[in-house]
């Protein structure tokens, strides 16, 4: 397992920003990020400090990891999945295992959200967003897992050994990863989640009815707050809840950018990231 | 006021008979986001009255969080006369906690 002292989950302006900072301080700091992110789509930045003429979102982003690489920080392409802290941080994403004294999360924000009458009635009450956590309770018991690509099979993997039975349901969605041999796939569209006092199943859009004692929302990748709610940072639902010093109710963890809400900027997410390096140098010094 | 750990032998004294609302906090060690309310639920217990906490180890204490249908935690129910009057499910602010107790 690799070591640091600082890893940064998202390689956005906020990721990146604080990865200056943290290599200049000579912390050993990893950049994790799984694509482009936000800025991707951005043809022409126009309003960020110090451009003469607009560049693109994949230019300035390219540009700033190259100074980070320069610096001395470490990127790499992978996907968190799962964080778990106990004096220090593990992170589990696709390619592997990550440890750190201090972690930032600046995943920005996720559009996703599933609007399936039932979810969010029965949330606690057999659905859940976090199987690591919850599949104790689903021991010998029907399950489903709710999602599409990697971060689903790895929901299903944690259950796997415990529950009865495990479905993925894509809610009508393509499926983009593979999946364990004896995993029944269905890619019909949900219409809800039933049951009054706790989930008893779901019905698919044509009417069908899968009986389910659990579902598991495991929506596109894990964003901020799924990965906050498994670490047991305090989020809005939305956003991830820091102080002025950019830190959540975890020690040693740390949030900036879009994933902390606010005004969705650049320049904000930049800023935000340099605040959160200052925390982490402080962190990580004063932890040894 | 001290944190009392609530077990199958005295839930109903503690928590049923109880003449003030109880605040319980169902967790178990390997539950992550459990370790941060622990803490949380502490703090408050320090600065509150006229309300009783709890914890309840949900794998020494099966029986009780199946009959409370607790199938994710942190769970927090909020007990008075002997019943329900108020739940959560996740990590909840001390603030959060307050709400929930109605005060
Ligand atoms: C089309 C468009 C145009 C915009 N134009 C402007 C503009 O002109 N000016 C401006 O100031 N702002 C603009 N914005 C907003 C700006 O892009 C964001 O405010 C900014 O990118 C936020 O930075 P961030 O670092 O917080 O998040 P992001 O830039 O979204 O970066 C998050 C990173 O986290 C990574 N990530 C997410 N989840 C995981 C995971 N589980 N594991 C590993 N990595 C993960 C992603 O790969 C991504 O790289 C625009 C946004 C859009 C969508």
């Amino acid at each position: 397992m690799s070591e640091y002292d600082v890893i940064i989950v998202g390689n956005g302006p906020a990721g990146l920003s604080a990865a200056l900072y943290t290599s200049r301080a000579n912390l050993r700091t990893l950049v994790i990020g799984k694509d482009q992110g936000a800025l991707a789509k951005a043809d022409r930045i126009e309003n960020y400090f110090g451009l003469a003429e607009p560049i693109s979102g994949c230019e300035l982003v390219e540009n700033t990891k190259i100074q980070a690489k320069n610096l001395g920080a470490d990127l790499v392409t992978d996907e968190i999945f799962h964080i778990s802290w106990n004096q220090d941080f593990t992170l589990e994403g696709r390619e592997g295992s990550y440890r750190a004294k201090a972690v930032l999360l600046a995943t920005g924000t996720s559009r996703k959200k599933a609007d399936i009458e039932g979810l969010s009635r029965l949330e606690g009450h057999g659905v859940s967003y976090c199987a690591i956590c919850d599949a104790f309770f689903y021991r010998g018991r029907k399950v489903a897992v709710l999602g599409n690509e990697e971060y689903a099979v790895h929901e299903l993997a944690q259950l796997l050994p415990v529950a009865g039975s495990a479905a993925l349901l894509t809610d009508g969605k393509e499926l983009k990863a593979k999946v364990p041999e004896g995993v029944q796939v269905i890619t019909k569209k949900i219409r809800s989640v039933d049951g009054e006092e706790a989930v008893t199943g779901v019905t698919f859009a044509d009417g069908e009815r899968l009986p389910a004692d659990g579902l598991f929302v495991a929506l596109g990748s894990a964003g901020a707050v799924d990965l906050a709610r498994k670490v047991g940072a305090l989020t809005d639902g939305r956003s991830i809840q820091v102080d002025e010093a950019m830190a959540t109710n975890v020690p040693g963890l740390f949030a900036a950018g879009d994933c902390t809400g606010g005004l969705l900027q650049i320049s904000t997410a930049v800023g935000e990231g340099a605040k959160a390096a200052m925390s982490m140098i402080k962190y990580v010094r004063r932890d040894g | 006021m001290a944190v009392i750990k609530i077990t199958e032998q005295n839930f109903e004294e503690e928590v049923l008979n109880a003449d003030v609302p109880v605040l319980v906090d169902f967790w178990a060690v390997w539950c992550g986001p459990c370790q941060m309310q622990g803490p949380i639920v502490d703090e408050l217990a320090e600065e509150v009255s006229g309300v009783k906490f709890g914890k309840l180890n949900v794998d020494e204490n099966m029986s009780l969080a199946q009959r409370y249908r607790v199938a994710s935690i942190p769970t927090l129910l909020v007990f008075k006369d002997g019943r329900i009057a108020a739940s959560a499910v996740g990590l909840q602010s001390k603030d959060g906690l307050k709400r929930l107790l109605g005060i």
